[in-house]
């Protein structure tokens, strides 16, 4: 049992904490489990858990199974469109796929989620093309999807910042009477922001129908977990009066059933609930970023043996429920997939300099209309019109 | 906070050429080094000299800094003295705010001014006002370090330039290197100095590289410093611009035959109007240049002392180039046309001295 009570005794006191290899040589024991809801070990089994059930077809787990698969590959295309220069930057989501699949999938059609900047696979369940995520990466447009018809949130860079937005979004839901939820996503380093704590606060205060869906990818970019808290974070829930959950993160059916259970503990009028999806950022920070300056590569390696494509397809294969045929198409499919994002973000077209002057103000403004006015009789004085 | 995208890994930015230096020319034998490395020595000297300073922040320890400006500092001092910080800007802030109470010499760093506001509260209602609040009691000898500006595909919200901001208020003092022997020698002074400091690296400037000047010593944080001498009109600016209002003075020099001298106020905070006002008269013409927003910016303020104490001296009237009053954009080329570029200094230069075509 992993759900702490509003009381905030955990049940088990101990063996919780978990010990990090250090990223200074030392020989020191393998961690500790921690104690976290699976549903699906790494090696594929379907295993029960006293809280926590779930029913799926196998038609259902080949679906799912489908959306990991291309979520990486785009993801994997992405980086590599950064590094070819055709991204500015990307935030690759590469170990934290079913997190994300799991959670967006366990989302009705009228929940509405809060991104960070990495949720690209809950982008993926909520119906947003790759193609308008990518865009934004290549500085083309600034989102490029409309969140109240996808009922998933224009991305936010500012760490932690969009749990509040979500908190008062949560509330404004509950005036319109409707049962829909809203989920907030962000990361173990966004926890010890001031900003995540208040959303805490006034979440479990107002009894606002919204989940905070913290992946715990164990980094911020250099700095691991344990500079963020020394109790694991799903326990901050109970001070602040609210059910906390940890989930195998790289579990997608654990992700699934528990965020499911949550976002309808919410939705009933129970108040929020802290998820906390424990997996692994596999790649860099983002593009800007290399992880091998700060963490070793044991621990990758160790992270590998839990990957989440993996233990699903040797679920499906061992229970007859997935053949060579099947997994063939979606390797193709997503092959299709990263063709078609690649031709895309290559043909997109620059915006024009003036593009600056756009949606400064809603109706516009005349200081924005002079300097406009300016730049573009400036840029006339250059031969060809373009700024030297 | 943590920066979505801090420019540590990319490629280095080809090196600025002389980004304000004095004597480009001197002899090879000086040694070359980066602004970052400058700023590294600078720290380094700091904690080596005085066991009451230590630099806290988010990654300073082993990843050496979102900027790599502490590199190497966590295995030569270790981590009691550079501390890596939870993600909370107003508790490392705040933090730092006690520290400096007890006696210790904090240096602070914030990853980027941006992720600062989450701090302001601290720095203007406690850092700021505490020693005049407590009747002189409660000194704050703190040093808040952070790493300002554009021009790095960062996107609006990692792309300030609130200088203009902290210069506004009374009890601090604000500090902005441009050159390489500012970013080396400006540390010592900011932590001699009994008030709170606010010192912001451009991050335009991180590689850029160059010999430092063996001579040189602590900076006067009093004193704005003439980088070109000039004769027909001074171009006033600091941290990031200095470099490009520098390229536009070479330009008007060999394209117009207009001779432009360049002023750093490299101390936002107090301004030294002596070392403006000086040069303006002897010129007749000023252009000020600053990355932030016109309005309410720094270079409204230093456009109003120049009216204030010059206003006779002037042949024409002050120009500004300043960055568009935009969410400084994503896109490489938006960015640079929301930002003053040299190009755009040497036209307004021109028509200051109405040479405008």
């Amino acid at each position: 049992m992993t759900v702490d009570s509003t009381a905030g005794v955990p049940k088990k006191a101990s063996g919780t904490r978990r010990k990090r290899v250090p990223s200074r040589a030392g020989s020191v024991a393998p961690p500790p489990q921690p104690e976290l809801v699976q549903l699906l070990t790494p090696e594929g089994e379907r295993v029960e858990h006293p809280d926590f059930s779930l029913e799926t077809t196998p038609e259902e787990l080949r679906a799912i199974y489908r959306d990991l698969v291309l979520v990486r590959r785009f993801d994997g295309e992405a980086t590599a469109l950064q590094r070819q220069g055709e991204l500015g930057l990307w935030a690759s989501l590469l170990g934290q796929e079913a997190a994300q699949v799991g959670s967006g999938r366990a989302m009705r059609p009228g929940d509405y989620a809060f991104p960070t900047y990495r949720e690209h696979g809950v982008a993926w369940c909520k119906g947003v093309d790759p193609l308008n995520l990518l865009g934004m990466f290549r500085g083309v447009n600034h989102g490029g999807w409309d969140p109240n018809e996808k009922n998933f949130h224009l991305y936010t860079i500012v760490i932690g910042s969009q749990t509040l937005h979500a908190t008062g979004y949560a509330m404004g839901i509950t005036k319109d009477g409707a049962d829909d939820a809203v989920i907030a996503y962000f990361g173990d380093g966004a926890s010890s922001q001031g900003d995540v704590n208040e959303a805490f606060t006034f979440a479990s205060v107002y009894n606002a129908p919204v989940v905070f869906f913290c992946q715990n990818n164990q980094w911020a970019i250099s700095e691991p977990t344990e500079k963020q808290s020394r109790v694991p974070i799903y326990r901050r829930a109970s001070g602040f009066g609210f059910p906390g959950v940890r989930v195998d993160g790289n579990d997608v059916l654990a992700c699934l059933a528990v965020t499911r259970w949550a976002l309808d503990h919410a939705r009933s009028g129970n108040g929020p609930v802290l998820v906390e999806a424990f997996t692994y950022r596999m790649g860099a920070h983002t593009t800007s970023d290399d992880p091998s300056r700060y963490r070793m590569s044991e621990e990758l390696e160790a992270w590998k043996l839990k990957d989440p494509i993996e233990r699903l397809r040797a679920h499906l294969v061992r229970e007859g429920w997935a053949d060579q045929e099947f997994l063939d198409s979606v390797e193709a499919e997503s092959e299709q997939l990263a063709r078609r994002v690649r031709e895309g973000v290559r043909t997109m077209p620059d915006p024009s300099p003036a593009a600056i002057f756009e949606h400064v103000y809603a109706d516009g403004h005349a200081l924005v209309d002079e300097e406009r006015a300016q730049y573009e009789a400036y840029a006339a004085s250059f031969e060809g019109g373009e700024v030297r | 906070m943590t920066a979505a995208a801090p420019d540590r890994t990319g490629p280095p930015a080809p090196a600025r050429t002389a980004a304000g230096r004095p004597g480009a020319g001197r002899p090879a034998e000086a040694p070359v080094t980066t602004y970052r490395e400058a700023l590294r020595e600078g720290l380094r000297e700091a904690l080596a000299g005085d066991e009451r300073v230590f630099l806290m922040g988010e990654d300073v320890g082993l990843y050496g800094g979102a900027f790599g400006v502490s590199l190497g500092l966590v295995e030569e001092f270790g981590p009691e003295r550079v501390r890596d910080t939870p993600l909370s800007e107003s508790a490392f802030v705040g933090a730092g705010i006690g520290a400096a109470l007890a006696g210790m010499r904090p240096v602070v760093e914030v990853m980027t001014v941006n992720f600062s506001l989450l701090a302001l509260d601290q720095v203007v209602n406690n850092a700021a006002a505490l020693l005049h609040m407590s009747g002189g009691q409660l000194a704050v000898p703190l040093v808040l370090r952070m790493t300002t500006g554009a021009g790095r595909q960062l996107a609006a919200q990692h792309s300030h330039s609130l200088e203009g901001w902290y210069a506004h208020i009374p009890g601090i003092r604000v500090l902005a290197p441009a050159t390489l022997e500012d970013a080396r020698h400006m540390l010592a002074p900011a932590l001699a100095d009994p008030d709170p400091v606010v010192l912001f690296e451009h991050g335009s400037l991180y590689n850029a590289s160059g010999p430092l000047a063996p001579d040189a010593g602590p900076v006067d944080l009093d004193s704005a410093a003439v980088r070109r001498a000039g004769t027909d009109v001074t171009l006033v600016t600091y941290g990031g611009s200095l470099g490009k209002a520098l390229e536009a003075a070479e330009r008007l020099s060999a394209d117009d035959g207009i001779e432009a001298e360049v002023v750093d106020l490299r101390t936002l905070r107090p301004l030294d109007d002596a070392t403006v006002l000086g040069s303006v008269r002897r010129t007749h013409r000023a252009v000020v240049v600053d990355e932030g927003w016109r309005t309410g910016g720094l270079s409204a303020e230093v456009a109003a002392r120049i009216a204030e104490q010059a206003f006779y001296d002037l042949d024409a009237r002050v120009r500004r180039v300043c960055g568009a009053e935009v969410p400084v954009p994503y896109a490489r080329q938006l960015e640079e046309a929301a930002l003053p570029q040299a190009a755009g200094i040497a036209a307004a230069a021109r028509e200051a001295v109405g040479r405008d075509g």
